[in-house]
């Protein structure tokens, strides 16, 4: 009870400290709009010369697009989230005041970073998402139980997505400079996730592969899930097993980390 | 006969003392440590792919107790070991060696238990949450601890009153000023009412009106709370003020432990009068203080730091044109090369590291 508190509070706070920027969240609004504008044409073109590519027709494909820029920056699909700052921590050594806390280092950062996914959510994903609804064609369901099965599964993914970012976080314990990684982060966030073209799109092995990876939780299944072109039962069971496998983890790297690495600095 | 009873006698008494002091200790001593060490293996490059290993050091076979309500400095040059001695105390380093018990838990395997009864405040680092104003922080800190809503509001309302925060609550902590926010920071490590304190350089940085605030908030809560203080600082001053107790570590050993004025003794340390006098004269006679340096009307005179500096000058002003005057206080490293210079010298002594020695 006092720990779910704690990490209430921990979350909150994760909420509050993106709010703060309010002139930020206007920026990524509309950074986030016409960047969805830009894919949209593109996509137009492709699906007017390949209709029904990777299974989506046209308002499919539009309706992915807007889903995409909704959850980019909740979903830190490319990075953006805690972990800059907590390798920044871990290099500099002010991880030792997080040490000293009692609370757990993987659930206060988990807390923190759910607080921010909301606030991305609702700051920067809900309007994009709307312009493009009102003013392209698009495929949203009718179905308010379907609607209920999204609601579900992209918490779900904004977990899997922290499962990953913080195993890539704890990695400044032992390379210190975390540049590279958060590099390729956002590389591999962007193209498995499915942000560069829908997973749906890969063929053979490749696409085999590319679907079966954690990153799908983030984009393709919330698409597929919210256009029922899946089934939401087996999405949950997908993007739960992952959350567990990466949280375990980060976990095991945690203690690792704690234990064998000495914190940095005076 | 009589010496086999004489000898029974004397390993009974000895028993009996053994129990008392083991008595004692378990209501007295607070912080335990017994020849604790922590070594470090650094691997270093000594061509392509060959690399030697170096053990470190960090801190070698240190042993002190803490009674429940001391207030210690701890003090040492850059990399003597400090921080590596509190990561240990708090749980977040493992030793690698000796036995070490803070309020009766091992730390490292108990981090998280002792993390409640301890608090920590480092001057260069802060816990506080940057975005946000700083009451937020200190909710958080309620949560975090579990502090009793009427104890918590206890607590703040006495650290906003002595540390004067009224102001500062609703600001976010980016916006205060270095004294504000190492304040605030005092005043978060205190909410859960911690049996022992950790100070790292507390008032590095800070004004001279802000480090007195500090200073005066910590003399409090010692006094009337009997929090336990462990401090580690460059500033003599904070010792002075605050410390009844000096340990000095160098190259992972102890050196000196014991009250401050030893430690100036040890180190024989000075302490400067600055005299600015109406116009050029003679280097002023005024023994035991002697001139070490004149420049036009102004002159320098050293004095043993454990005498007062009120005498001296009530003779200079007595018997010499004087404008102005300020007295300089030896600093820290100074005192402490002193004292272990003078250990290094003296046979009997414990034996400080080799570079020591013959430097």
């Amino acid at each position: 009870m006092g720990s779910v508190r704690l990490y209430a509070a921990v979350a909150v706070g994760g909420f509050r400290r993106y709010a703060t920027y309010r002139a930020a969240t206007a920026a990524g609004v509309f950074t986030n709009t016409v960047f969805g504008l830009i894919l949209v044409y593109t996509y137009l073109a492709l699906w007017d010369e390949r209709p029904h590519l990777g299974g989506y027709d046209q308002a499919q494909a539009v309706t992915y697009v807007w889903l995409g820029q909704a959850l980019l920056a909740a979903l830190a699909i490319q990075g953006g989230g805690f972990e800059s700052e907590l390798m920044e921590r871990i290099r500099t050594g002010e991880i030792a005041i997080d040490l000293y806390r009692p609370a757990d280092l993987q659930l206060w950062w988990l807390a923190n970073d759910l607080g921010r996914t909301l606030f991305q959510l609702l700051g920067r994903g809900v309007i994009p998402f709307v312009f493009g609804a009102l003013v392209f064609p698009s495929a949203l369901p009718r179905s308010p139980l379907t609607w209920l099965s999204f609601l579900v599964v992209v918490p779900l993914g904004a977990v899997v997505s922290f499962g990953i970012r913080y195993l890539v976080a704890l990695s400044a314990f032992w390379l210190l400079d975390g540049k590279g990684m958060l590099q390729l982060l956002m590389i591999t966030g962007v193209f498995c996730s499915g942000m560069t073209l829908p997973l749906n799109v890969f063929p053979g092995a490749l696409g085999e592969v590319v679907r079966a990876l954690p990153w799908s939780a983030l984009l393709q299944l919330p698409a597929d899930v919210l256009m029922g072109e899946t089934d939401p039962l087996g999405a949950y069971v997908f993007a739960a097993a992952w959350a567990v496998v990466l949280l375990a983890a980060g976990r095991l790297l945690q203690s690792a980390a704690t234990r064998r690495v000495v914190v940095q600095g005076g | 006969m009589t010496d086999v009873t004489d000898v029974t006698d004397v390993t009974d008494t000895w028993r009996i003392w053994r129990k008392q002091t083991e008595v004692t200790e378990v209501t007295e001593c607070f912080i335990d440590v017994d020849r604790l060490e922590k070594v470090f293996t650094v691997r270093k490059k000594t061509g392509f792919l060959k690399r030697e290993r170096r053990e470190v050091r960090a801190v070698d076979s240190i042993t002190f107790s803490v009674a429940r309500g001391e207030m210690v400095g701890y003090i040492g040059p850059n990399g003597a070991g400090k921080s590596t001695t509190i990561k240990m105390l708090t749980g977040i380093l493992t030793p690698s060696g000796g036995r070490l018990r803070v309020a009766g838990i091992d730390p490292s395997r108990e981090r998280t238990r002792l993390a409640r009864r301890i608090g920590v405040v480092f001057g260069q680092r802060t816990t506080l949450w940057w975005d946000l104003p700083l009451i937020d922080s200190y909710r958080l800190m309620h949560r975090m601890y579990r502090i009793p809503d009427a104890r918590y509001r206890e607590n703040l309302d006495r650290c906003v009153e002595l540390l004067e925060m009224e102001a500062l609550l609703d600001v976010p902590v980016r916006q205060l000023s270095l004294g504000q926010r190492m304040r605030g920071d005092i005043a978060a490590a205190l909410l859960h009412d911690p049996e022992v304190l950790y100070l790292d350089e507390p008032t590095i940085g800070l004004d001279v009106i802000s480090k007195a605030k500090v200073r005066e908030f910590l003399r409090e809560l010692n006094a009337e709370r009997g929090t336990t203080v462990l401090l580690t600082t460059h500033d003599l001053q904070d010792i002075e003020q605050l410390c009844s107790r000096v340990m000095v570590i160098d190259h992972g050993r102890l050196m000196y432990d014991g009250p401050l004025d030893g430690l100036h003794e040890a180190g024989e340390s000075e302490r400067t009068l600055v005299v600015d006098l109406e116009r050029e004269l003679p280097p002023i006679e005024a023994p035991p203080a002697r001139v070490v340096r004149v420049e036009g009307p102004r002159q320098w005179l050293a004095f043993p730091a454990s005498q007062s500096a009120a005498p001296l000058v009530a003779r200079i002003a007595a018997e010499y044109p004087l404008v102005d005057l300020s007295v300089r206080e030896p600093d820290i490293e100074a005192v402490i090369a002193r004292m272990l210079h003078s250990l290094g010298d003296s046979p009997g002594a414990p034996r400080p590291p080799q570079e020591r020695a013959t430097a």
